[in-house]
């Protein structure tokens, strides 16, 4: 299954290489054009030369992780975080590091070591370590670099009839869709971009959409449900099972009035489940993708996810199944006269 | 206003060495907003080594080399700004009180010499009261930016006649030359960048490079990347590659947040560098033996690189930076062995990049 | 021009849903202007053609702060969320007013302490009975802003949204008195300012001015106690020297000074340790253009009853006025 391919694939913010390039193959014969920018965005088009609105799809590539600073002189790896997330969840975690993918464990003092008033704080970095089982600095030397990128290495699995999990769902599912949408004909030019460096700022997608130009771009997100019981309901922000969660705003963008209003009306046409985020706190890909040049209209839709930016993230198959339809059936609905 | 308080200013020469440089440039006023307290330093010396020299709309200072090529555009950017104060307000007595420009530290404030930079440069003290007259409380605290006030000893007339709301303040500090070609100052943050700008132009004179270089002594970084930002857009370079400074090692700091002092330049690489460039400035300092560190970049803000690398349809980035030691205070310090090592390195690396390096630039 | 700003400020207009305000103040406009049009985020922008051959960009924003409605409960409560830099501490027991007229106020759940009073605290309420009801009258993703109103003494204003729609009065009043202008000069009704200057980001990149001025409000000093500023209410036009969202082009700067001394308007200048205006935003557009702003010193921005000074506001008129007609914009574009 792709989804299941791209979230165990390891990609950090600028170390997009391996989902690049399980994404190309996984394409490359779907589309007329290919191509990586200088960021390392990736690319593809279909119809590049037919007429009417120049639609640009986007999901993001990267995910969050960890990058290590420094090799102690135990041989113990310490690190720094690439991309937001809550520093909480890292400890007793595994990873896997560099290129050669090194196991290593994040560890802190035992519990039976710490003094009862640590125990209420929070591990901070300086008191958490990789460990690869490095007998030494010389020996850790060998396999790990300081710059190298860390990531989590929770495996892909469906745990239900409809609920897997996993890691990097933000935003492995916007890519699993976006590839799985190549499958298809349209009668517009129609760009599927695999952004870089989302998670570190909104860095890649800009680009694209300069060099682009197109008249409306929707982007495809993972996003967070918090529907879990420490939360009173007006905090969820998405529910799990309720379907594909469209934005009204969030930090970064005001969604498009008329495309809000389009894709809602697909909804209710083909029966199709969907609820709104009902947060403005975080922001995306369309963020970047709105202001650029004169403005480009833009929309976002999101899978919901419980636990995203950490090491396990659950999701809904059929929210999954609904929001890979709703999204064609919308593209399909994209007449040229409205242009 | 001004060009800082050295009121004699020699003439700058094609041969004026990097020590006499440093001086210069570092004892400069040109707080974010007002570069061109030091457009006439950079502009003489450069104006040697370059075809054309101009202003844009934000006050970047952009120079250009030709080169052998004519359709290799290759962007240096060091800022020229540094971080400052602003006057925001005189009181009754005739004290001001200020704002910040960029990142300042109030803790480094109290008991330091100013300039204010009014009709006339103006000399003034950050007072700090002297603690027999302070609470025990009050003495235990770091002073709050709220709290402190100029005093230029002036009588209220004359400090209206002379200084407005708006005029910026310059840390007063002339610079050190310490031992082992170290030396100290205010705003070596950017200018020792600056300085490896230009010493990197004197380096080029010497080979033969197809690129056009750009020169860009870029104007409020300090205050949000902001002239790298529309001068990268202007230029689109092919390659754009930031001059700034980093954390040299000191007792308290991370080995891992810092890099060593005199080992070379640190060469970062990270989201806001673009691999093939990071490669080239590696391997060529490893083929001519020019010292350099690696400097591993979890974030890609801090410098201009962020800026340029997303200019328009995006730019092969990359940063080099000069340890330096007590960053945002009048006492920085950096070893001018760096900087030379610097200059070096990026002269070389650019002599490096033709169309082939190009095209590999998006084969990823 | 008061008259200007009573009828904006009763426009419904929070960041990113301007239309109404929109054709409030293109109706006040549209028959003085040579073009207007309005672009893919909202902003309205109105054309005056001049004799010269360069672009000068006026700046003020249409869009205010308000709330998002994120959740109706079952007794028919709304929960929302801030758009744009709205303090949750000042909320409580305020009225909001959506785009079809339902009002609301702000009611809070029991706190043990005042320090817990947080955005999550707060729910407005409509007066509906259930959720049913509610949801008959507003859904989720629906906005609203501050109550409405608006009062003049003889000396200043009273009222919400001064913070732009006094911008937007100024640069409306301009426009339909200003006559063969000597540079084409865009009048552009920002979006989104309140959001993060998006509009006027976007609105610059097309026009690709060769020089801008927003026009917009700032703090003042003069309040018990107040963080140490030095604007004051009737101490005349601000001119901005430095945000934290731009610094001001020197040259635009120091010719407004020259302009206000000349004609022997009251002015004085602005140094603002927080915000920023649509200068930010359209001083980075492209390859730059030389930017400052032009302010309208104003007390408690942000809260329902903003306070702004007659003759401050006049004097803004005329320096804007004497800015835009200056045979002096030249000479700033010229030695760029």
């Amino acid at each position: 299954m792709l989804l299941e391919k791209l979230s165990n694939a390891r990609a950090v913010s600028g170390r997009e290489k391996e989902v690049r390039e399980l994404l190309r193959e996984e394409i490359k014969d779907n589309v007329d054009r290919l191509k990586t920018d200088v960021m390392g965005n990736l690319i593809a088009v279909k119809g590049p030369d037919k007429p009417g609105p120049r639609v640009m799809l986007a999901a993001h590539m990267d995910e969050v992780g960890l990058m290590i600073s420094e090799i102690t002189s135990d041989g113990l790896l310490k690190f720094k975080p690439v991309g937001g997330f809550d520093k909480r969840i890292l400890v007793s975690k595994k990873v896997s590091i560099g290129e050669k993918n090194i196991s290593g464990v994040i560890g802190a003092k035992a519990i039976h070591l710490q003094k009862k008033s640590e125990r209420d704080k929070p591990l901070d970095y300086d008191n958490l370590y990789i460990d690869i089982g490095a007998k030494n600095k010389e020996n850790a030397e060998k396999l790990v670099s300081p710059g190298d990128m860390a990531a989590f290495t929770t495996e892909f699995k469906k745990i239900s009839s409809h609920r897997a999990l996993g890691k990097a769902f933000d935003d492995r599912v916007g890519c699993s869709l976006l590839a799985e949408l190549t499958e298809y004909s349209y009668d517009y030019p129609i760009y599927f971009v695999f952004t870089v460096q989302e998670e570190v700022g909104l860095r890649g997608a800009g680009q694209a959409a300069y060099w682009l130009k197109p008249d409306l771009a929707l982007v495809l997100e993972g996003t967070s449900a918090a529907d879990v019981p420490e939360n009173k309901e007006f905090r969820y922000s998405t529910t799990l099972g309720k379907g594909p969660a469209l934005t009204v705003r969030d930090r970064t963008i005001v969604v498009n009035k008329k495309l809000l209003q389009e894709l809602i009306a697909t909804a209710e046409e083909h029966d199709i489940p969907y609820q709104f985020r009902r947060t403005t706190a975080g922001g995306n890909d369309a963020g970047v993708i709105n202001i650029t040049g004169e403005g480009i209209p833009a929309a976002v839709i999101s899978l919901p996810c419980r636990y995203i930016h950490s090491p396990v993230s659950l999701l809904d198959l059929t929210d999954y199944a609904n929001m890979k339809k709703l999204v064609y059936n919308y593209l399909l609905a994209i007449k040229r006269k409205e242009f | 206003m001004n060009g800082g308080y050295l009121t004699i200013m020699n003439k700058i020469e094609k041969s004026t060495d990097i020590k006499k440089l440093i001086k210069e440039l570092s004892e400069r006023s040109a707080v974010s907003g007002e570069e061109r307290g030091a457009f006439q330093l950079v502009k003489d010396f450069l104006s040697h080594y370059t075809d054309e020299i101009r202003t844009d709309p934000l006050d970047n200072l952009i120079a250009r080399r030709a080169g052998t090529a004519e359709d290799i555009k290759v962007m240096l950017a060091a800022h020229l700004d540094e971080i400052g104060l602003m006057v925001k307000s005189i009181d009754d007595n005739g004290f001001l009180k200020f704002a910040t420009v960029g990142g300042i530290d109030p803790r480094t404030l109290p008991a330091q010499e100013v300039i204010v930079n009014g009709r006339k440069e103006i000399t003034g003290v950050i007072g700090a009261m002297p603690p027999h007259l302070l609470s025990r409380d009050k003495r235990k605290k770091a002073h709050k930016l709220e709290d402190l006030y100029i005093d230029t000893g002036l009588e209220l007339e004359e400090v209206k006649k002379n200084i407005n709301i708006g005029d910026t303040v310059t840390i007063k500090r002339e610079l050190t030359y310490l031992e082992n070609d170290y030396v100290s100052g205010k705003a070596l943050d950017d200018r020792a960048g600056v300085l490896m700008m230009l010493e990197t132009a004197r380096e080029l004179d010497k080979i033969k490079h197809q690129a056009d270089v750009y020169f860009v002594a870029t104007s409020q970084e300090e205050v949000g990347l902001k002239g790298s930002e529309t001068a990268a857009y202007d230029i689109f370079p092919d390659v754009g590659i930031a001059i700034d400074v980093c954390h040299g090692q000191m007792p308290g700091v991370d080995r891992g947040d810092a890099s060593e002092m005199a080992k070379g330049p640190a060469v970062a690489f990270g989201p806001q560098v673009h691999p093939d460039i990071y490669q080239l400035l590696t391997k060529t300092a490893e083929e001519r033996s020019i010292p350099y560190q690696k400097e591993a970049s979890t974030t890609p803000y801090g410098t201009d690189a962020a800026s340029i690398q997303i200019a328009r349809s995006g730019v092969a980035t990359a940063l080099i930076s000069i340890p330096l030691r007590y960053m945002h205070t009048s006492v920085e310090v950096i070893s001018l062995q760096d900087v030379k090592s610097g200059a070096q390195l990026l002269a070389r690396t650019i002599a490096e990049i033709d169309q082939d390096f190009l095209e590999g630039l998006t084969c990823y | 021009m008061i008259e200007l700003l009573e009828k904006f400020t009763a426009g419904f207009g929070p960041a990113g849903e301007e239309s109404q305000i929109t054709s409030i103040i293109r109706d006040e406009i549209e028959e003085f202007s040579d073009e207007v049009r309005t672009d893919n985020l909202g902003n309205l922008i109105a054309l005056k053609r001049g004799s010269g051959d360069k672009k000068i960009m006026l700046a003020a924003h249409m869009d205010e702060i308000g709330i998002m409605i994120t959740h109706v409960d079952d007794d028919g409560f709304l929960r929302f969320t801030p758009i744009g830099g709205v303090n949750p501490g000042i909320l409580r027991h305020k009225n909001f007013v959506f785009a079809d007229g339902t009002l609301g106020t702000v009611g809070v759940e029991k706190l043990d302490s005042i320090k817990d009073l947080k955005l999550e605290k707060l729910f407005l309420d409509i007066g509906a009975a259930d959720k049913k009801e509610a949801e008959q009258q507003v859904k989720v993703g629906d906005s609203a802003v501050y109550q409405k109103s608006f009062y003049s003494t003889s000396s200043r204003i009273i009222a919400n949204s001064l913070d732009d729609r006094a911008g937007c009065a100024l640069l409306a009043g301009l426009l339909r008195n200003l006559e063969m202008p000597a540079h084409d000069i865009y009048f552009v009704f920002t979006s989104q300012e309140e959001v993060g200057t998006r509009g006027a980001g976007t609105a610059a990149y097309g026009i690709e001015p060769d020089l801008a001025l927003a026009v917009d409000v700032t703090g003042t000093g003069d309040t018990p106690e107040a963080h140490t500023m030095d604007v004051k209410l009737g101490k005349g036009a601000a001119i901005k020297v430095m945000d934290r969202g731009s610094i001001s082009h020197p040259g635009i700067k120091n010719l407004l000074v020259k302009l206000a001394e000349q004609a022997e308007i009251p002015y004085q200048y602005e140094v603002l340790e927080f915000g920023a205006t649509d200068a930010r935003a359209i001083q980075l557009s492209r390859s730059g253009v030389p930017s400052g702003t032009l302010s309208i010193p104003c007390r408690y921005i942000h809260s329902p009853a903003e306070m702004l000074d007659i003759s401050d506001f006049k004097a803004c008129a005329g320096l804007l006025q004497e800015f835009v007609s200056s045979k002096e914009l030249k000479e700033i574009i010229k030695n760029n």
